[in-house]
């Protein structure tokens, strides 16, 4: 059984709570055991959820919460591998992992905690802010455009796109088991709250605006683009597309598909056919 | 005897394969053989050369003069013609009236008729002719090299043939009757890296492509399905360190490769490989900065960088391999340390080592063993929980990867933690990884630091110290001034860091004039020797124009500036 740890390092009333909790109980129904999941994760306080959650975790680096699954895949096949971090450490940060490995399809389920600022270094603009909020750093308020991560997504090669929200956890569990289901690079763009920092996207706000996509064919990409577009009085949630494709794995048909490498016996006398090339 | 062969002419002439197949083909015929290349950074045009040389006696080293030059465009005899000895010969498409040995090969003219692309060929055979080789090695080399291509096979033989007839044997060369030697590889520097992490059981390598270092993904990447391992072209090398970091925390062997500019990028990623003792080893293909610098050429300016790398305080490894054979059985041993002590290691060459061929001894793979240093399953079971940062005397805890235990979790972190992995901001806590980090070092330079390697007499006048790749040609330059009677040794640091010092102290106090020689310009070695041993320099030998030291340069300025007044 996955176990929530009783401290966090959170805010009282954080959207982190939340997301947890879903989390913990998808993997729960999934009957996944905690010893064949592996969360990595980069920094920020999304970032810590593996010191707060019994799972296996790599808690690495900031924006580099994608590149170690990379290797992980490789390494060992049977392990479900979730990706979870910030908007500044996935957007931001990050932001050249996250197109490339969606290029590659890297078979993950990636959670994006999007609260539009950053908790951690106290309420500065993330990638996804909304134009002309002020901060300390921004007293002028926020100039440049907000990212769309589901249209970067969409057109990176992602086959798994998704958003929920952590006021409606039914709405959230569904897609984390829908992304866990799903064979290939699931995108899960998860709004919440910053209760400290983010004085405007408040849980009210959210719940006001999020919608769940009705009669959207989630295999049409332009259908899906164009919902993807939608932020304003309305903001849709659900899968917006999936696709099935190749995953980063099948491209290297010569691994065995079920083989955990670390468990292989290798010995170096068997090498001696390398040695001919250079004869 | 001992030649040296120089061929000469623009990017996209195809220089590369014919010094390959040349080179090849004179180490096939038995002798040894040492091959540099002097590239520029662009795809076609420009003035690109590979030296070739040869000889019965083993070599480690470029040489300066030149006893043939093979001039595939007019730049070629501008440049070298200065270098070349009084009966030296060149071949060219024409002839030169004041040279003695000018040989005119009409080397177009006749490849235009089998095949335009095979220009080259002709000039081999008409080499293989000058010398006086015959061409049984050099048709088997040309098959073994197009063997995916019959057509090209019998069209380069043909060309081959061509050229040899083309021209008459100068009797200047005397080859020596040589045994030949079947207990001998031709390697460079970066294959020689990529086979032995090969041979050490690496299944997953990543890079970004970056000038000189691209060798070694070019050979992982071509065995990988032979191996049955994953070579990936990172996003870029942020990317690929992070995810090596991900495969060795999943249990693999990984590795990365990359040049200084990469391994700028690759800095937070080390430290990650520090406090998250996630075993790691990275190549480090030196060329000269700062920033791109000259990116086809060698130095040695990057050991600062590297032995100072990531913020903060973490256990590190350098090792600088000191020739091609050196290359593959450090790559090998980097992979196993890197494993005991869960640390990076890093392997530190330059593009000298890895663009240079030579013929080493072949290796016994039989005397190399894997040992990974993972934690098994049979836990102690007093343990109720697994321990990832487990606090020991030596410093080294239990290492898992996910999947291996049941019914526990294996947590990593990039911040200070508890023995669990999970984070932490607790002073003692703090003290003590620190404390447990810092003791993996302590055991290392008990149990596996080597010491420098010396060559020479007990009592002499002159210490010369040098480290890496500049083995070779400080070696040859060495035994020359000591076959003349000069009382000279040479120290050679191949363990850079943590630094080996017993030999070294010997030396210390001893009335001994001592030469630091390397190729950077702000002497870095010889300021290392006096941070860590108080160590004065009187002589630094330094270059820094990009291109490898030879032994003849060597031995001149070590005449020169050093032992003037014998």
């Amino acid at each position: 059984m996955f176990k929530e740890r009783e401290t966090t390092s959170w805010c009282p009333g954080c959207g982190n709570f939340p997301l947890r909790k879903a989390l913990k109980d998808s993997l729960n129904e999934m009957d996944l055991n905690y010893e064949d999941v592996v969360m990595f994760t980069g920094i920020g306080q999304a970032a810590k959820m593996p010191h707060f959650l019994k799972i296996n975790g790599y808690n690495g680096l900031h924006g580099r919460a994608i590149p170690p699954a990379v290797g992980m895949r490789i390494a060992n096949p049977n392990i479900e591998v979730i990706v979870e971090s910030g908007d500044g450490c996935s957007y931001g940060e990050g932001g050249n992992h996250f197109v490339h490995n969606m290029r590659r399809n890297l078979d993950i389920v990636h959670l994006v905690h999007n609260n539009q600022i950053y908790g951690l270094t106290k309420g500065q603009a993330s990638p996804t802010s909304g134009t002309d909020i002020k901060t300390e750093v921004q007293p002028e308020g926020v100039t440049a455009q907000p990212l769309n991560p589901l249209r970067i997504a969409l057109s990176s090669g992602a086959t798994f796109v998704a958003r929920s929200f952590v006021g409606d956890r039914e709405h959230l569990s569904k897609m984390i088991k829908k992304a866990s289901n799903h064979r290939g690079y699931a995108l899960i763009d998860v709004l919440q709250p910053c209760v400290s920092f983010n004085k405007i996207n408040t849980y009210k706000w959210y719940s006001d605006r999020v919608a769940r996509l009705e009669n959207h064919d989630k295999t049409d990409i332009d259908s899906a683009f164009h919902e993807a577009g939608k932020w304003g009085d309305e903001i849709p949630i659900g899968v917006f597309y999936q696709k099935e494709r190749d995953v980063f794995r099948d491209h290297f048909p010569w691994l065995d598909n079920q083989e955990v490498i670390s468990e292989r016996k290798i010995d170096p006398s068997d090498m001696d056919d390398l040695l001919r090339d250079f004869e | 005897m001992d030649y040296n062969i120089l061929i000469g002419g623009e990017a996209g002439q195809g220089l590369k394969t014919t010094a390959y197949l040349l080179g090849k083909t004179i180490f096939k015929n038995g002798y040894h053989v040492f091959t540099t290349k002097d590239y520029m950074s662009r795809v076609r045009g420009g003035h690109n050369f590979i030296k070739i040389r040869f000889s019965d006696s083993e070599i480690k080293s470029p040489k300066d003069k030149l006893d043939l030059i093979i001039a595939l465009n007019e730049e070629t005899i501008d440049k070298h013609l200065i270098d070349l000895k009084d009966e030296g010969v060149l071949l060219a498409d024409k002839e030169l009236n004041d040279l003695e040995n000018s040989v005119a090969v009409n080397a177009k003219e006749i490849a235009k008729e089998i095949n335009s692309k095979g220009v080259n060929s002709v000039f081999i055979g008409a080499l293989l002719k000058t010398i006086g080789f015959d061409l049984v090695e050099a048709e088997k080399v040309i098959g073994q090299y197009f063997a995916d291509d019959n057509q090209k096979v019998e069209d380069n033989i043909l060309l081959l043939k061509k050229g040899y007839k083309s021209c008459d044997n100068i009797n200047r060369f005397e080859l020596s009757g040589i045994e030949k030697n079947d207990n001998r590889l031709y390697i460079d520097g970066n294959q020689a890296i990529g086979l032995g992490a090969a041979t050490a059981g690496v299944s997953f390598y990543t890079a970004y492509p970056m000038s000189p270092s691209t060798g070694i993904l070019n050979y992982l990447a071509k065995n990988q399905k032979r191996l049955s391992i994953a070579v990936e072209q990172a996003e870029d090398e942020i990317g690929a360190i992070n995810m090596a970091l991900g495969a060795a925390y999943g249990g693999s062997r990984a590795m990365v490769g990359t040049s200084g500019g990469g391994f700028a990028l690759m800095n937070e990623g080390l430290g990650m490989s520090g406090i998250g003792e996630i075993p790691l080893v990275i190549a480090e293909v030196q060329r000269p900065g700062p920033a791109t610098g000259l990116p086809t050429r060698t130095s040695q300016g990057d050991l600062n960088f590297v032995i100072n790398s990531s913020q903060g305080e973490f256990p590190l490894i350098v090792i600088a391999p000191k020739d091609q054979e050196d290359a593959f059985y450090q790559s090998f041993r980097a992979h196993n340390l890197a494993d005991k002590y869960q640390v990076p290691v890093i392997v530190l060459s330059d593009q000298f080592l890895a663009d240079s061929s030579s013929d080493i001894k072949k290796m016994n793979l039989d005397d190399l063993k894997i040992n990974r240093n993972l934690y098994s399953n049979n836990r102690d079971k007093e343990e109720n929980e697994y321990k990832r940062y487990k606090l020991t005397e030596d410093g080294i805890s239990p290492r898992a990867y996910p999947g291996s235990l049941e019914n526990d979790t294996i947590l990593v972190d990039s911040h200070e933690h508890n023995e669990y992995g999970r984070v932490t901001e607790d002073e003692d806590l703090r003290n003590n990884m620190i404390k447990k980090r810092k003791a993996k070092i302590n055991k290392f330079q008990k149990e596996d630091l080597n010491p420098a390697e010396y060559f020479g007499d007990e009592e002499i006048e002159y210490l010369v110290i040098g480290w890496g790749s500049s083995y070779g040609p400080i070696l040859e330059a060495v035994k020359r001034l000591k076959d003349e009677g000069n009382k000279i040794g040479f120290l050679s640091f191949n363990d850079i860091w943590p630094l080996p010092k017993n030999k070294l102290k010997k030396w210390k106090k001893k009335n001994v004039e001592k030469i630091v020689i390397e190729n950077n310009s702000t002497g870095q070695f010889s300021s290392l020797l006096g941070s860590e041993l108080q160590l004065e320099i009187e002589n630094k030998i330094l270059k820094y124009t990009g291109r490898p030291f030879s032994g003849d340069e060597i031995y001149e300025r070590l005449t020169n500036e050093v032992i003037k007044d014998v």
